[in-house]
């Protein structure tokens, strides 16, 4: 399954670095993804795939290698710059405020305000159309959710799941980032999600999913990239590997030229 | 899923439960006085406002510290700023105006706030162990510039303005209250920053995944504990027309207890300040009410006490139950 028909890059990473003190998490790390494509971002425990997250998300900054979105260079120095360029993240923990309703974290750091223009400068928040596009926003992923005004520590995990992705997907994100979407999930709602990626990514946005589940990886990537100790090892199309390729590329038991 | 929707159902009973409790322990409280004391002027409207009065700087300390509760912290120094501020404000007026003398004690107040939170987010100590040595060290000082003599107010327009008068034919002290009051609901309720505050507490990973500058806020948030509490020191001042090293000296228990049993939660992320007005006056009323049934201070002591460790009991408890 090819969905790369735009076959236009939304983000390009080149030669990333990153250390933390003596240890060499990421070590000249390239790839890029096309849009509306899904690449699986694979690797062992320890490998720099969540670091690689961090740096392209704006938590952490690379020493040194280019980030480059739509062609253009970018400088991602804070989560609030990456979310400017159009990356969202989906993170490991969801980054969800569990005491909050989906709204609310749909909204979190990014509220409607209020249209009078003194109301508007003091914060005031415009719960109304807030709630009216969360509604929006979950109807379009068809995601199965009760209700915009339940709180997230009231959902199952494939739900809030959903939730996160609806956020990153609802601020018009070209670049969807997922750091493991399923390892918590029961086997029908891993389904849901793979299902979610499959709505977003054919809507053109590109998706970099981190997984150590090789079904789940066969199922709804395109592409893969490996990283082995800090550096990308391999970069294949999915449809020419088996799963027993790919574990043997993220062990480092096999190895190709990229 | 039937499973599933009784408990979402059963959890959200127990919420709006634990919201409204400051509701049902206030009623009880009420009837149990009236009935109690049923031959004093209790229950009348004249004893209410003495009472709204009474605990005006409680109530405003109270709703102060419900900011700093919001983001997670607890500041147990609004005691020693009360002192030191209604002192500030009190020597200020010996030489100066009022916009001055008000002026200095407020910015006392902020300072102290500003101090607890950079040392908080620098030392990544708990708040509980900064604001308990900074308490010590304002209260110090408080000992130190008043030499343990009480500082007088003699402006007039100063005691009629901050406590002791009226402004427009309604006692100063209410509308104070609810003056404050207004502001900090619409900021917690209505306005981003709230929504900021409780993110904070709730989740400060979240809050900063999402960008949020949590440091920042939960600067304010110790700065507005603070600042309350100064505002409170003037009010004090103001209505014993005089400052005095012991001011707010006992008022640090009764303004916990306040916010803990008016629904504010003491680990962070949920705020209720309503509930923290209500249960400041609850521990007016059951003050009130404990005096006109004979009570000793010591006896008052043991109530605000036991007060306290039972809306602790619950907020643990909810925290449990999860
Ligand atoms: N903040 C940090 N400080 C110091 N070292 C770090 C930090 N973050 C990551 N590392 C180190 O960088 C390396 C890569 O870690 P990273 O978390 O990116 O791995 P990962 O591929 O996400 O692993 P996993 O599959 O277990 O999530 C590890 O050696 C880790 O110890
Ligand atoms: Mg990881």
């Amino acid at each position: 399954m090819v969905r790369t028909a735009l076959d236009q890059t939304a983000i390009e990473l080149t030669n990333i670095q990153k250390s933390f003190g003596g240890v060499k998490a990421l070590k000249n790390v390239s790839f890029k993804i096309n849009k509306g494509e899904v690449v699986g971002l694979l690797g062992d425990n320890g490998a720099g795939k969540s670091t690689l997250v961090r740096c392209i998300s704006g938590i952490h900054q690379p020493d040194s290698g280019e980030i480059k979105v739509n062609n253009q260079a970018v400088n991602i120095a804070s989560p609030l710059d990456a979310r400017e360029v159009g990356i969202e993240t989906v993170f490991q923990d969801l980054a969800m405020v569990p005491e909050f309703d989906i709204s609310a974290n749909l909204f979190l750091n990014r509220e409607i305000k209020h249209k009078n223009p003194i109301l508007r400068a003091l914060g005031w928040l415009d719960t109304k159309a807030m709630d009216k596009r969360a509604k929006k926003a979950l109807n379009r992923l068809n995601s199965r959710i009760p209700s915009y005004k339940e709180a997230i520590h009231n959902l199952s995990g494939g739900q809030r799941q959903a939730v996160a992705i609806a956020r990153a997907v609802n601020w018009g994100a070209d670049i969807v980032i997922m750091d493991e979407p399923t390892a918590a999930l029961g086997v029908e709602q891993s389904a849901q999600v793979n299902e979610l990626i499959n709505v977003i990514s054919s809507q053109g946005v590109a998706v970099l999913l981190i997984s150590h589940n090789m079904q789940h990886v066969v199922e709804t990537c395109d592409r893969a990239v490996v990283l082995y100790q800090g550096q990308s090892v391999a970069d294949v199309s999915i449809s020419d590997v088996s799963k027993e390729d790919l574990v043997g590329l993220i062990t480092g038991a096999t190895t190709q030229a990229a | 899923m039937i499973t599933l929707t009784t408990n979402i159902n059963s959890v959200k009973k127990f919420a709006v439960k634990r919201e409204a409790f400051i509701y049902y322990i206030f009623l009880a409280v009420l009837v149990f006085f009236a009935i109690l004391l049923h031959d004093t002027a209790f229950l009348s409207l004249d004893n209410f406002m003495n009472i709204v009065r009474q605990t005006a700087p409680i109530t405003i300390m109270a709703v102060g510290l419900t900011f700093a509760l919001a983001v997670g912290h607890i500041d147990l120094s609004i005691g020693s700023v009360v002192a030191l501020s209604a002192l500030v404000g009190a020597m200020l007026l010996q030489t100066t105006g009022i916009p001055i003398a008000v002026a200095g004690a407020l910015l006392t107040g902020v300072a102290v706030g500003l101090i607890n939170g950079v040392l908080i987010e620098r030392l990544q100590v708990s708040s509980l162990l900064i604001t308990l040595g900074t308490m010590g060290v304002v209260t110090g000082i408080a000992r130190q510039i008043s030499g343990l003599e009480s500082v007088p107010i003699i402006n007039s327009d100063f005691t009629a303005f901050f406590g002791a008068g009226d402004i427009f034919g309604i006692p100063s002290l209410f509308i104070w209250t609810i003056g404050i009051a207004a502001i900090a609901y619409i900021a917690m309720k209505k306005l981003a920053f709230g929504r900021h505050l409780l993110a904070v507490g709730g989740s400060p990973k979240a809050a900063l995944a999402m960008g949020i500058k949590v440091t920042r806020i939960r600067l304010y948030a110790l700065v507005i504990s603070s600042a309350a509490a100064a505002l409170a020191g003037l009010l004090y001042a103001g209505r014993l027309h005089g400052a005095r090293y012991t001011l707010g000296e006992a008022d640090l228990l009764t303004v916990i207890a306040a916010v803990a049993i008016g629904g504010t939660s003491l680990f962070g992320g949920r705020a209720c300040i309503i509930g923290a007005i209500l249960g400041s006056w609850l521990m007016g009323m059951i003050n009130n009410g404990l005096i006109l049934s004979g009570f000793s201070t010591n006896e008052q002591m043991i109530a605000r006490g036991v007060i306290l460790i039972i809306a602790v009991a619950i907020g643990v408890k909810e925290l449990k139950n999860g």
